[in-house]
């Protein structure tokens, strides 16, 4: 192979593509594990904005999660120690830790739709205040917390496959991506794929894009859409939900101020990206995550010669702005358009019968 | 009730309701911060200690204005978008290239006279926040990509520009760690140093130029009226020969100017350097101030007033309460809840509807979110 990268231009491009199959078969694990809570924020935006009602709130639903999980599970885990692991280690802390997340996300999501369905307020500022009342008072309870440290309630731990399936010559590291993960990670290609089957194919899927399309047509064939926009908000937290349990009890076990990062703007992105679409969505996601991957194996291990010189050259900064870059250059419409469902945003009044 | 008073129950409304909300979570989190039982008082003495800190002396009243004047400026620029139907979730990311920007001419002109560099370094941070808001205004107004996903993309490419300079070309040698060379002769005089770490820098005139040039463009130019028509109807200001696409754009790059300007004010008057992980939440606080003052300039500076008042009592409220200062975020999240869930306040206070709700104009914002739209 090596022969081949001294062909002049075309040389590079070769070893540009042996590079990104190395990283990403190399790294596969952690870009899955990475790709997790920006899927998952990105499908509690779908079954949002798939019905009319649009959400920048991903992040501070993720965090409000991330939060109320970790805590439960502090929590149970003391008043429970010793308590024996099922499968990935799943104490009752744990498990007590998911459902509270679950929990707290559709809480928080139902604030959501009562202030965007009911009140019929601006949907973009009811996303900013659960950003910013998640902020204040996740970190808020941390401060206060901090000096007590709680004990962790402990986190999943992986499945490990069996070597002879990880060693499986040219698709053995896809098994070890797939499944050498948390049960919320592995969970989040299921959910995925069953999410895009009946978005698309079911009854229930037809009537959310009908009330997310065209309301007032949805409404006239006998559609309920007030419910049928608080039943899908609601239950979208379930999703971010998940995503911040990602944080505090498969991927880490303890909280931090702040922690999302930005990670459910990246979601949005993800699901701006994705068009919409579950498994648009997912694919953005794992896009995403794996350019970070790329960022970080550069530093790490760089290629070598004249490729390793130019790749070197770009600052990290440029692989971890490219989410948000790209998500302009596609609402923008420069290189295939992406357009939001039409009614996306639009409260909806029914009309007054007489 | 006279005409000037009725808009205000609403805000005031929100604002008590959030004091009392406050309340609560101070006294439920008590045990916490006292480390012992329940403490009734302890919502007392935190508000005591939030209206000390912020009033009731010079070093206070110093600190109020210092921390007011950014969230004026960012507050004028999420208000003027809001005028015409835009709404600019990017007061972060055109504060964060003000800044960025503004530190590396200061850097650079550090010895120069302070007549030139000050107003050098006020300009180009003005300079790269209107080029930063220039973008989402532009973008909307031909190709119709939402201004609120464009700009809350922007603030996070911003974070990236800021750690990319800073550790790249800003640079300072003579530090151990990442951060940009001191600003010296370009940093903002002092107007009156009340002592121990309290000064009042020229930034805290700002605002009071901003804000009537703001009130005279919006109700009193043409350009004004033109924005606020393609705020209110987009369709008749087109009907009417009107350009909204050149308001557009206009309107999110003066935003951006404002909002870059608060950048340069904040690196030249009070920091004097940037560092990689230069972080502030000015630019979202900058939401609740305009939305609390009703997109009002008026309004956006008594907004700013209060707001940067509570930011400036919360170091004294923990050191006296115990109370951390984050309880200031929460407050401000929680009044922008009643602001929005008005209904609560109204039947709270008992109050009639009033027509327009929040802010006419953003009304128009969420709806044109959808696909049925195109480029104005």
């Amino acid at each position: 192979m090596e022969f081949l990268y001294d062909i002049p231009l075309l040389g590079l491009v070769i070893q540009l593509a042996v590079y990104l199959v190395d990283v990403f078969t190399t790294n596969g694990t952690i870009i899955l594990a990475l790709a997790a809570p920006i899927a998952l924020g990105a499908l509690c935006g779908v079954m949002n904005e798939r019905s009319g009602v649009v959400n920048i709130g991903i992040e501070g639903m993720m965090l409000a999660s991330a939060f109320a999980g970790w805590f439960a599970a502090s929590i149970v885990g003391q008043a429970m120690a010793g308590a024996p692991g099922l499968a990935f280690n799943a104490t009752p802390a744990i498990l007590v830790g998911v459902a509270v997340a679950v929990l707290t996300g559709m809480i928080v999501s139902a604030i959501h739709a009562w202030l965007s369905i009911s009140v019929r307020a601006d949907q973009i500022i009811s996303g900013t205040i659960i950003n910013i009342v998640a902020l204040g008072v996740t970190s808020y309870l941390n401060l206060l917390l901090t000096p007590l440290s709680p004990p962790t309630g402990g986190k999943f731990s992986p499945f490990i496959p069996p070597d002879w399936l990880v060693d499986i010559p040219l698709v053995g590291w896809l098994f070890k991506m797939f499944f050498q993960q948390g049960p919320i990670t592995m969970s989040v290609i299921l959910i995925v794929v069953i999410l895009q089957v009946l978005l698309l194919r079911s009854r229930w899927g037809l009537r959310t894009r009908a009330v997310g399309e065209h309301p007032k047509a949805a409404e006239t064939v006998g559609i309920d859409v007030i419910r049928m926009r608080y039943q899908n908000v609601i239950l979208g937290g379930i999703f971010a939900g998940l995503a911040g349990a990602w944080f505090t009890l498969d991927y880490g076990n303890s909280f931090q101020t702040g922690m999302t990062n930005g990670k459910g703007f990246i979601a949005l992105a993800a699901l701006i990206f994705g068009r919409w679409h579950p498994l648009g969505a997912f694919g953005a996601a794992l896009l995403f995550a794996a350019a970070g991957s790329m960022g970080t194996a550069i530093r790490t291990t760089p290629p070598t010669g004249q490729l390793g010189q130019l790749l070197t050259s770009i600052p990290e900064q440029v692989f971890a702005a490219l989410p948000y870059v790209v998500t302009i250059i596609v609402l923008a419409g420069v290189v295939g358009r992406s357009t939001p469902p039409a009614a996306d945003g639009q409260p909806y009044q029914r009309e007054a019968t007489t | 009730m006279s005409r000037y008073l009725r808009p205000l129950i609403v805000p005031a409304g929100a604002i008590a309701l959030s004091l009392v909300v406050g309340a609560i979570v101070i006294w439920l989190t008590s045990p916490l911060v006292t480390r012992g039982g329940f403490d009734l008082m302890l919502p007392f003495t935190t508000y005591w200690a939030l209206i000390r800190g912020s009033l009731l002396s010079v070093n206070a009243l110093v600190d109020t204005a210092v921390q007011a004047a950014p969230l004026i400026l960012v507050g004028l620029a999420v208000g003027l978008p809001f005028k015409a139907g835009l709404f600019n979730i990017g007061g972060q990311g055109q504060l964060l290239a003000g800044a960025v920007t503004a530190a590396a001419v200061g850097a650079m002109m550090s010895n120069s006279d302070p007549l030139v560099a000050v107003p050098a370094v006020l300009l180009v941070g003005m300079l790269a926040g209107a080029l930063y808001g220039f973008l989402p205004g532009f973008l909307k107004a031909y190709t119709g990509a939402h201004e609120v996903v464009t700009t809350i993309m922007l603030n996070y490419v911003g974070i990236q520009i800021v750690a990319w300079a800073i550790t790249g070309p800003l640079r300072d040698p003579a530090s151990s760690f990442a951060r940009s060379g001191d600003v010296g002769n370009a940093a903002l005089p002092a107007l009156f140093n009340a002592g121990g770490g309290h000064e009042a820098h020229l930034g805290i005139l700002l605002p009071v130029v901003a804000v009537p040039l703001l009130w005279w463009l919006l109700y009193r130019s043409t350009i004004g009226f033109e924005i606020r028509t393609v705020g209110a109807n987009p369709d008749a200001a087109r009907y009417a020969g009107m350009k909204p696409r050149r308001l557009v754009i206009f309107a999110m790059t003066l935003a951006g100017a404002l909002a870059g300007l608060a950048g340069s004010v904040q690196i030249a008057g009070e920091i004097h350097y940037m560092t990689a992980a230069y972080s502030t939440n000015i630019g979202f606080a900058a939401i609740t101030v305009a939305l609390l003052g009703r997109a009002h300039p008026i309004g956006i500076l008594f907004a700013g007033l209060l707001l940067g008042g509570m930011q400036a009592g919360a170091r004294l409220m923990q050191v006296e309460a115990g109370v951390p200062l984050q309880m200031v975020d929460l407050l401000q999240g929680v009044i922008l809840f009643f602001l929005t869930a008005e209904l609560i306040v109204r039947y709270v206070f008992r109050v009639r509807a009033q027509t327009g709700g929040l802010v006419e104009e953003v009304q128009t914002v969420t709806r044109t979110y959808g696909g049925q739209t195109t480029a104005p």
